[in-house]
């Protein structure tokens, strides 16, 4: 076993192990916080992968934006939140059947593909996959009208995020 | 290359040929990491020691005072008398605390301004690891201070400590918004994220090409840190202490040593972006200069940080919150507009630094026009006195 | 060297977990949380699919930025909704947000 395979193996156990506490933790501020850990867990899955920009951006998208107002909005609709609520609803063996069905399922279908044990090409030392990713998003041949719709999406969630939150005034 | 040019290259050599003597590969590597780690993280947590007593120092020289001056020489020891008195404090844990978070919480705390310190290039070929986006790995470390803030604030099981984590994230996720933007104005001078790469590409330093850039990212930082005029979140005469009301020695001690780091690392960090790094002359044959020169304009830095703590009053929560959104990102936005137009049009032109400069103070001196006729146009709040029912003896 | 089969072994875990988590949790906060889970699920097969197969185009990360940014509008618009929501009926739990069910 290589030391990449041992940091893989340890790494995928924290990433299950905290989403699994993350879905049965009845305090939810504890399950936002396994989130985290598991959300840092996939960007190092990501340096793993030689994709250090997409790993910062993890980290910073979710651990320092998502995760953040997660914990935020829990905290604000705290009142209902209590931990000895019940957390999970009553077709929850529905839930855990369907889950582990669709888990097994996606196992055994990639156990029958030919390819899954491919390794990885090497990248060549002189490409620097951030220029390469800079101007595949904003060239006119690559990616540039992707890129605008998303920063239009995005300028649309920040409006609509605005809107539906803003306290109503009292008498209308 | 001699000793005395590269003396840190030249007994890492030493000491990685050493180990090869009786250890495979794998491990001399594993090893040689480890150490590096080792000593780029106790390195800043050693300097927290000194530069605890500059700031009392100079702080109490702003308010007319002598500053610690028994324990040791000038008082140097002083630290180490506080942090004696700190770790033999007996440790308090609330009762209803949160226990595995209110502990994390300070670790988190001191590893978000360390991990800052693996991409600060200390002198020519001196640097932790050399991130091709080390700008970005900045920003995304900051956010482990914010959740270390927020699980502090809610782990105490105290409404003042809860009410500090509260404010600390409204404002310091504003003020990462026009951080992060004045962040990609030297990104886009250097063409280059990478820490190495921008320091070694300030010919002239980017103070010079993006003033008003330098300055919101000293205000945003200011603000990241938390320090006056920003220091809402553990303002003592609102909130006790904000968030770390309930933690007792080491740990308090742990909060209270990244915030002194945090603010030193925002002054090497600014001597980075804007003041050159670690250039000056010599610097490239001798090494160690660099650091010295690094570590002389990242205490300029810090002393900008202390000059206004101790200058300011604290900011209005209201004030604080438009003030960043009102002001500073809308300015951000339009210099880093304005950059990346004159970097466009003037390049390789002589007019490239003027243009960048006029530039600048013409982006600044509108701005504070508009400033003016819009404070001009809004009605002055009258501060008036209620009257308040009287209390009687029943 | 990581087989690519580690990687999507991986992604189905935690793409499951995800998904248990969106269908048995009460609470609409837990159930973004289960959402943002299964998109790091995908993101990760579209990496490692993107590292292991197609390394010499971009495409790959790309669409992962994209799935950056779905998540990042989709928390935005999601917590909105859920804290206008927890202001009208006091309530965050999704058993009892039933106006529109029958």
């Amino acid at each position: 076993m290589t030391a990449e395979q041992a940091i893989f193996l340890f790494i995928s156990f924290v990433i299950l192990f905290s989403g699994y506490l993350m879905v049965t933790r009845a305090n939810l501020v504890h399950s936002a916080l396994f989130l985290v850990v598991a959300l840092f867990g996939v960007a190092v899955i990501f340096v793993l992968l030689d994709a250090g920009f997409l790993a910062v951006v993890q980290v910073l998208v979710y651990i320092g934006a998502i995760a953040i107002l997660m914990i935020f909005a829990v905290m604000l609709t705290r009142g209902n939140a209590t931990e000895e609520q019940e957390s999970v609803n009553t077709g929850y063996g529905w839930a855990l059947l369907l889950s582990s069905l669709f888990a097994f399922a996606l196992i055994v279908m990639l156990g029958q593909w030919q390819e899954i044990d491919a390794l990885a090409p090497a990248l060549s030392a002189e490409r620097d996959t951030i220029v390469e990713l800079g101007t595949a998003l904003v060239s006119p041949d690559g990616y540039v009208i992707p890129f605008e719709v998303a920063s239009v999406m995005l300028l649309a969630a920040l409006i609509g995020a605005l809107v539906v939150a803003r306290p109503q005034k009292k008498g209308k | 290359m001699s000793f005395w040019q590269d003396p840190v290259n030249v007994i890492g050599e030493w000491i990685r040929s050493f180990l090869a003597g009786f250890l495979p590969e794998a491990w001399v590597t594993f090893l040689y990491t480890l150490l590096s780690v080792v000593i780029v993280a106790s390195f800043g947590l050693i300097i927290v020691i000194f530069l605890i007593w500059l700031e009392r120092k100079i702080a109490a020289r702003f308010q007319d005072r002598l500053g610690p001056n028994r324990a040791g020489p000038f008082g140097l020891l002083q630290t180490f008398a506080d942090m004696v008195k700190l770790v033999t404090k007996e440790d308090v844990i609330p009762e209803k605390a949160d226990r595995l978070a209110f502990n994390i919480a300070p670790i988190l705390s001191v590893v978000a301004v360390l991990l800052i310190w693996a991409v600060i290039p200390f002198a020519s070929g001196w640097i932790g690891t050399d991130l091709n986006v080390g700008v970005l790995y900045i920003a995304a470390v900051g956010s482990f201070g914010i959740l270390s803030v927020l699980m502090a604030g809610w782990s105490s099981n105290n409404k003042y400590a809860l009410l500090g984590a509260f404010r600390a994230v409204a404002q310091l996720i504003s003020y990462e918004v026009p951080m992060l933007i004045t962040l990609m104005v030297p990104v886009l001078l250097a063409r280059s994220m990478g820490m190495m790469e921008m320091v070694q590409d300030q010919d002239l330093w980017f103070i010079v090409l993006a003033p008003v850039s330098g300055l919101i990212f000293m205000v945003s930082s200011i603000a990241e840190i938390g320090r006056t005029p920003f220091d809402l979140l553990e303002a003592e005469s609102e909130i006790v202490a904000g968030y770390h009301t309930e933690y007792t020695g080491m740990k308090f001690g742990m909060f209270f040593a990244a915030e002194f780091l945090h603010a030193f690392t925002i002054g090497v960090l600014f001597a980075i972006l804007f003041l050159g790094g670690w250039r000056g002359p010599g610097a490239e044959e001798y090494r160690v200069l660099g650091v010295v020169y690094l570590m002389l304009k990242g205490l300029f830095g810090y002393f900008i940080v202390m000059w206004v703590r101790s200058t300011l009053p604290r900011i209005r929560i209201d004030h604080m919150l438009s003030f960043n959104w009102k002001f500073l990102t809308p300015l951000a936005l339009t210099l880093l507009i304005l950059t990346a137009l004159v970097e466009k049009i003037f390049e390789g032109s002589a007019w490239r630094v003027p243009a960048l400069l006029i530039g600048n103070v013409v982006v600044l001196v509108i701005s504070f026009l508009i400033v003016r006729v819009v404070s001009r146009r809004t009605a002055k709040e009258r501060v008036t006195f209620k009257k308040r029912p009287e209390a009687r003896p029943a | 060297m990581i087989p690519l089969s580690w990687f999507l072994y991986l992604a189905a875990g935690l793409f499951a977990l995800g998904l248990y988590g969106v269908l048995a949790r009460k609470n609409a906060i837990a159930i973004l949380m289960g959402v943002e889970l299964m998109l790091n699920a995908v993101n990760i097969n579209i990496v490692a699919f993107w590292r292991y197969l197609t390394p010499q185009s971009m495409s790959g990360q790309v669409f992962a930025v994209m799935v950056f940014a779905v998540a990042a509008a989709e928390v935005a618009v999601g917590l909105a909704l859920v804290i206008s929501i927890y202001r009208r009926r006091k309530t965050v739990s999704a058993d009892e947000i039933n106006l529109m069910k029958w």
